[in-house]
């Protein structure tokens, strides 16, 4: 390793715009001539649109356009897509109702859009919507899922009967009754699992600019996928075909899932830009934000585990109810599904297992990924099984978890995934260990005698990530493939761009991708820049999420270097009159091995262009591309262990120590991963304690500014003790597994896990407000 | 419309600006300072937060007709040239950021958090302060190291000067 090689603590090459102010993101941008969009959005959560009447408004200053959502459909504007086909358990496809981007007859949630004005300021367009009058006809609204499928309920799509998307099963049921027959102990339990808003801390923005001379459209947007956006909006929306459509992210404030998928504000930019003949730019305010992105989690789920004699598990049953809102988002099918189900195994054998999960519409913001997207529903069902199972059994957690560790690989579950590698032992031993979790009944004995309850809480969390083998994923269903690409571009004068098809919003990938180049070349980082989020300077890549952009993104770069590294290994050995194969790559230098005889990078390079003298038959230049399709997923696991003090006279919780040992195989950058740790922890915990998107029986949210949803401060969470066990992955060359969502996957359950076990009560519903402990500590 | 006439970051300028400008809007939209972000619009977030006459102040909740006279200080004016501010060179070395989104904010909250407690700043006294600004990324963690961090430096480039 060198000192910015892979494994260094190398600090962020991107930081110094971001810490003088110079960052650059979409709300940032002004071009000439530029309007502002400003969205009229239903105050109901179901109603009929009789009409919209914008005469007033478009007398008003400013106002270029009033445009509504039955313009949009007549201009043959796609209705927004699913991405990913979900299969019912009798063979039905799954119930698709209709997504218009701006809604001309039906608003189906709070916040949907049904018109847009467009005018010379954002307050003057602000100004303007509130003088269109939208006549709506109110209609009933269901906002859960259980009042969703109840009989009678109002329907909110005819192509859904029931409201139902889908009735989708997973494992052998057969096989999982039979084990529940001969089981010597069955635990139950009952879990929610929260509804939560993403709220990265920049609202999502646009700006769309249509030129006329080119037929060509430019779209700034806050995007995690530039590329996944520009296909959907070309192949799918007719906006334009690719080559007449350029995306770009550029600096991107947080996306956590929310800025995966496409949402009717870009398309309604960009066809509004051709529609008014100018640039028109939307920047979502955060109320917007809570009414628009897409949310995360919302399950209800029933769960039995099926234990012998011995404690060991043998089967496992569960039924979850996950509710999409109004409408399927892009990826949102596949959360509950095939990234939920899966990874019900948990770090466990578990000998069988049946999984059936019900999707259900209601009148709410449509749900999709959010960090995690559907692992930390997996993990917090099964962490709190196995306390729960502990506490029943009267068998320490630790000990019951590792009683039924697996630990033999390669492992094939009941559920689809193959577990590659891991050391689950290792991690739990790390974890308790640093939280001395043999000295837990003491100090619980000294906090009882100080009149506070302290508790502790185990969670081993196993995700998959790396997302993902191409076909496998095709064979489930998904609409597109998930390898990544990447280009290395060697300068004439030996620096060097790379290009990848990831994007970064917060991970650091300029300064960890150039880590990689350092690391096999010997050349500095400053010599190397990382080109990304612009469709027109690179050609194609799936973006980022999922854990992805190390295990896949990395690799996909490495694959090019390969490349490059074996045409500039021949022009050396030709520049040195050696073979090729006693070439060396040292210090930025091209070696031969165990002479004193060698050629810098950068003479190479020049060699490469000037086409002087390279061996015979070789192109001139030096630049080579790769596409990296993984070979399976990834599967970052590890231990988190909470200990916390509860007041019984507040129901107010306080963290004690929070130890997290994680297993992510290589890391190339130890302070961003650890970065990355504590920011999932954070939405992890901020989950168990704090947030909660609210919707009231009537659909109407409750929680759509920050004033009303808590979001976790710097006073409501702990400093973190974290340390990493490795077991390198064998799926790729670097062994990297991936780090983005392991906080928020595995941190839930440990704090859930801590305050039952302080207060003495196992159900306890997340977020575990002090008034909610409180009430549970104080239940008769 | 009035004329506003300030100080920002040393400079003086005049604006005209419709009475119901905000100061953030002033910033970003009439002299281009970008750095200085919105991210809540109900004052709870913190990525507005510019120094008023040497107060923290949330630009989004300060109409720019009040900053009328008044010494403006953002996130672009406190790196003498070249050389960083000891908080923003804090925030670079202890990974105290990133997506870059609410670093501004944090960082004008931070340089007055430590002015304000003369450097003798503990992790609890920290986060305390840190409660008006809201981070996504981080869980903090790397924030409160970067502030302890920058309080220990600037006291070194106070006690040199």
């Amino acid at each position: 390793m060198g000192v910015e090689g892979i494994g260094a603590r190398v600090v962020r090459k991107e930081d110094k715009r971001f810490i003088t102010g110079k960052g650059r993101y979409v709300d940032d941008i002004k071009l000439q001539g530029m309007t502002h969009a400003h969205f009229i959005r239903s105050p109901h959560a179901h109603a009929k649109v009789k009409g919209i009447d914008s005469s007033a408004a478009l007398k008003m200053p400013g106002v270029v356009a009033v445009l509504t959502g039955q313009q949009i459909v007549d201009d043959k504007v796609g209705n927004l897509i699913c991405g990913w086909a979900i299969t019912s358990k009798d063979g039905s496809p799954m119930k698709m109702g209709a997504w218009p981007a701006m809604a001309p007859e039906t608003v189906r949630f709070v916040g949907q859009a049904v018109a847009v004005v467009i005018a010379e300021s954002k307050n003057l367009a602000r100004d303007a919507a509130e003088a269109v009058v939208v006549d709506y006809e109110e209609l009933p609204a269901v906002a859960d899922v259980h009042a969703a499928i109840k009989a009678g309920a109002v329907q909110l799509h005819p192509e859904a009967p029931g409201n139902q998307v889908y009735d989708w099963v997973i494992g052998d049921e057969g096989g999982t009754d039979a084990a529940f027959a001969k089981a010597a102990n069955v635990v139950k339990l009952d879990v929610t699992n929260n509804r939560l808003a993403p709220n990265a801390m920049e609202p999502r923005a646009a700006i769309a600019d249509y030129d006329s001379a080119e037929e060509h459209f430019t779209l700034y947007t806050t995007s995690q996928n530039p590329h996944v956006a520009r296909l959907v909006l070309s192949a799918f929306y007719n906006i334009a075909p690719e080559h007449k459509l350029r995306v770009i992210a550029p600096d991107v404030g947080g996306g956590f899932g929310s800025k995966i998928f496409i949402y009717p504000e870009e398309m309604v930019a960009l066809w509004a830009s051709k529609k008014v003949g100018r640039p028109v730019k939307w920047t979502g305010d955060r109320t917007e934000a809570f009414l628009t992105d897409a949310h995360g989690r919302d399950h209800v789920t029933h769960a039995e585990m099926a234990f012998d004699a011995n404690n060991k598990i043998t089967g496992l049953k569960v039924k979850t109810y996950a509710n999409f809102g109004a409408y399927m988002s892009l990826f949102s099918s596949s959360v509950p599904t095939y990234l939920y189900a899966t990874l019900l195994s948990g770090q466990y054998n578990i000998p069988a297992i049946h999984a059936e999960v019900i999707g259900v519409y209601t009148n709410t913001t449509p749900v999709d990924a959010y960090r995690g997207a559907g692992r930390p529903e997996a993990s917090y069902l099964i962490e709190r099984l196995m306390e729960t199972a502990a506490r029943q059994l009267k068998v320490d957690p630790a000990a019951l978890r590792r009683a039924n560790f697996i630990t033999e690989f390669p492992h094939q579950t009941p559920v689809i995934m193959a577990y590659d590698v891991g050391d689950f032992n290792a991690s739990l031993d790390a974890a308790m260990k640093a939280i001395d979790y043999a000295g837990f009944a003491d100090r619980k004995a000294k906090a009882k005698a100080d009149g506070k309850l302290r508790g502790i809480g185990v969670s081993c969390y196993i995700e998959a990530c790396g997302i993902a083998p191409s076909k496998a994923v095709g064979s489930l269903g998904a609409g597109v493939g998930l390898w990544e690409s990447a280009e290395v571009r060697v300068n004439p004068v030996g620096t060097i761009e790379i290009l990848t098809g990831s994007h970064s919003h917060g991970q650091g990938h300029e300064t960890t991708f150039c880590q990689l180049v350092a690391e096999r070349l010997g050349i500095p980082i400053s010599q190397v820049s990382i080109v990304h989020g612009d469709t027109d300077k690179v050609q194609f890549g799936m973006g980022t999420y999922g854990s992805r952009s190390a295990a896949v993104g990395l690799t996909a770069i490495l694959k090019a270097m390969e490349k490059m590294e074996s045409k500039a290994k021949k022009i050396a050995a030709h520049a040195l009159e050696a073979s090729e194969a006693d070439i060396v790559i040292e210090n930025g230098e091209f070696k031969v091995t165990g002479t004193d005889k060698a050629i810098a990078l950068p003479m190479v390079a020049l060699a490469a262009y000037t086409a002087h003298n390279l061996p015979d038959g070789m192109e001139p230049g030096l630049k080579e591309s790769a596409f990296y399709d993984p070979t399976n997923f990834t599967f970052p696991a590890g231990t988190y262990i909470c200990e916390l003090e509860v007041d019984p006279g507040t129901g107010k919780t306080s963290f004690v120590n929070f130890v997290a040992a994680d297993d992510f195989g290589r890391l190339i950058n130890p302070m961003i991963v650890e970065g990355q740790v504590h920011g999932g922890l954070v939405q992890g915990i901020g989950q168990a304690l704090l947030e909660h998107a609210i919707y009231d029986a009537s659909g109407q949210p409750v929680t759509a500014s920050f004033m009303d949803y808590a979001m976790p401060r710097a006073d409501d969470v702990p400093s973190f003790n974290l340390s990493h066990t490795t077991t390198l992955c064998p799926g790729n060359p670097l062994g990297i597994k991936g780090c983005g969502e392991a906080g928020a996957i595995g941190a839930s359950a440990a704090v859930i896990n801590a305050i039952t076990d302080a207060i003495g009560k196992n159900n306890l519903e997340m977020p575990a407000t002090p008034d909610r402990v409180w009430r549970t500590i104080h239940a008769a | 419309m009035s004329t506003v006439k300030l100080t920002v970051n040393g400079k003086a300028v005049a604006v005209d600006v419709e009475d119901r400008t905000l100061l953030v809007q002033l910033l970003r939209d009439n002299l281009n300072l970008t750095g200085t972000h919105v991210g809540c619009d109900t004052s709870q977030c913190g990525a507005c937060v510019v120094h008023v006459d040497g107060k923290t102040v949330k630009s989004c909740t300060m109409l720019a007709g009040q900053a009328d006279g008044a010494n403006v200080t953002t996130i672009e004016g406190i790196a003498k040239g070249d050389e960083l501010h000891p908080m923003q060179a804090a925030f670079r070395d202890n990974h105290g950021l990133q997506c870059g989104y609410c670093t501004p904010g944090m960082i004008m909250s931070a340089i007055d958090i430590v002015h304000r407690h003369g450097g003798n700043l503990d992790e609890t006294t920290v986060r305390q302060e840190l409660e008006g600004n809201i981070c996504r990324c981080t869980g903090y963690h790397n924030i409160v190291k970067s502030v302890l961090d920058a309080a220990g430096r600037m006291k070194v480039s106070q006690a040199a000067e």
